[in-house]
């Protein structure tokens, strides 16, 4: 069967915060752009970030996710350069650059000139007794539920997981109505930012550190959970089990980048615990060490939204300027861009991510 | 459950649509998924997993974990949680590992 395969200069695969500014910035330098996303609306998972986001103002501090996200779709939705396709799932990324595109069950093909990939990270469980009965999601799936759709998952919940998205998510499930049996965490302190800690802490929640699920029962769905703590070598202590009546478990034990299609494209990937998992190797510009292929955002290494918009900028920008596009202005524009990006991950809170980053990024 | 009132966000649903699970009737909102229309609902066992028999609900809710597949208009092993409630919609629970091409069919 013959199929036609359409040129492209730039496609970027994923509309979240990496790839929708990734888009703009290689479109505001003057490259023609095909954005590419699986569901239906871009935005990613900022449509569902109903709090407001930390930083300095070019980080966009003080402004809540879903805002965001109208802004930035808005500016790629009316630029014409840029041609975002929803409902586009990217299947296959072939051998010869060519990429397998599938929406509302016709499929295409693309061969772009560059390829951004942003396809950002999928939620972790953790295992223990029960983990599989209904009633246990991911933080960002119950995320989903109440703040995209107005839709609790229950009455009750047990929050594992005291980072930001954790303590974040018990916030949001607080102000959207449900009750929140406590908190728990591992590792024996909070990891989350301690303004949302205390918002939770403030709000009568309790924040069991040093403890992790034993397990969960229940008959067809999720009925409770017991905790127990654990020692200083991270082993459960028994006689200090704790019961909890709940309906709703979530999980937010970390994210893992979706590098699938950088695997497919022949990207070189190493495993770095520090970033979520298996991610690809890059230069300062995001281009992994396939020529022309870049990364960006939770797919490059779990981060926050705003490191993966700079991320985003810094990959759209260098992918117009190797096609011709802005070569005037370039220089000063990465400058800026990388700067913003250093800042952010500067301080014992970036710690983490430049530790994974020396790991993986190259000449 | 749905949420009526919200100190940040507001809920604009669409019309109210009817739709069958297992045989039962149900409504939901058109632009929500089957998902959210099922948890509305208070159904939270989508599935059956295929070897232990094992109730299973949503995990990740984004498309990514497989967890929720069922059974829509007799096609089996559909993404409940991406896939947008339509009129008439029959959403069926799924046993087994779901079969596309059956002799017969």
């Amino acid at each position: 069967m013959q199929q036609e395969i359409s040129f492209v200069e730039i496609a970027v695969i994923g509309g979240g915060p990496a790839g929708l500014c990734a888009a703009l910035e290689a479109a505001n330098a003057g490259a023609r752009v095909v954005l590419l996303d699986r569901q239906d609306r871009l935005g990613g998972q900022l449509v569902k970030q109903t709090h407001r986001f930390f930083g300095s103002r070019s980080h966009r501090a003080s402004e809540r996710g879903i805002n965001i996200a109208a802004e930035l779709t808005g500016q790629v939705i009316s630029h014409p350069l840029i041609e975002a396709l929803t409902g586009a799932t990217v299947f296959g990324f072939y051998e010869d650059g060519v990429l397998g595109v599938e929406q509302e069950g016709k499929v295409f093909y693309l061969k772009p000139s560059r390829v951004i990939v942003a396809t950002g990270a999928s939620e972790k469980t953790l295992a223990f007794p029960n983990n599989d009965l209904p009633g246990i999601y991911g933080a960002g799936a119950v995320q989903t539920l109440v703040n995209v759709y107005g839709i609790l998952p229950g009455k009750r919940v047990l929050m594992v997981g005291a980072g930001n998205i954790g303590v974040i998510v018990t916030y949001q499930l607080l102000q959207a109505g449900m009750d929140v049996a406590a908190i728990v965490e591992a590792a024996p302190r909070i990891g989350a930012y301690w303004v949302h800690a205390a918002k939770v802490r403030r709000a009568g929640v309790p924040i069991h550190t040093s403890h992790t699920i034993k397990r969960a029962y229940g008959g067809r769905e999720v009925e409770g959970a017991v905790i127990w703590q654990l020692d200083e070598q991270g082993q459960p202590v028994p006689g200090t089990e704790k019961d909890f009546a709940v309906d709703t478990i979530c999980l937010s034990v970390g994210l893992s980048p979706l590098v699938e299609l950088l695997a497919q494209a022949g990207c070189r990937l190493a495993y770095v615990p520090q970033l979520g998992g298996h991610v690809p190797f890059r230069d300062a510009n995001l281009q992994t060490t396939v020529p022309g292929v870049y990364v960006a955002g939770d797919a490059a290494g779990v981060e926050e939204a705003s490191a993966a918009m700079m991320e985003g900028a810094l990959a759209g920008l260098h992918a117009a300027y190797s096609l011709g596009y802005s070569q005037t202005g370039y220089e000063a524009r990465r400058a800026e861009l990388q700067h913003q990006l250093d800042s952010l991950r500067s301080g014992p809170v970036g710690e983490k991510i430049r530790t994974g980053l020396t790991r993986v990024l190259v000449e | 459950m749905r949420i009526e009132q919200h100190p940040v966000l507001e809920f604009r649903r669409g019309k109210k649509i009817k739709f069958t699970f297992d045989g039962k009737e149900y409504e939901g909102y058109e632009g929500e998924t089957i998902a959210a229309a099922l948890h509305a609902a208070g159904i939270r066992v989508m599935r059956e997993s295929p070897v232990l028999h094992r109730p299973r609900g949503l995990f990740c809710a984004i498309g990514n974990c497989s967890s929720c597949l069922m059974t829509v208009n007799g096609e089996p092993n559909v993404r409940i949680c991406v896939e947008k409630l339509r009129p008439g919609m029959v959403v069926e629970s799924q046993k087994g590992k779901g079969v596309i091409y059956a002799a017969g069919n």
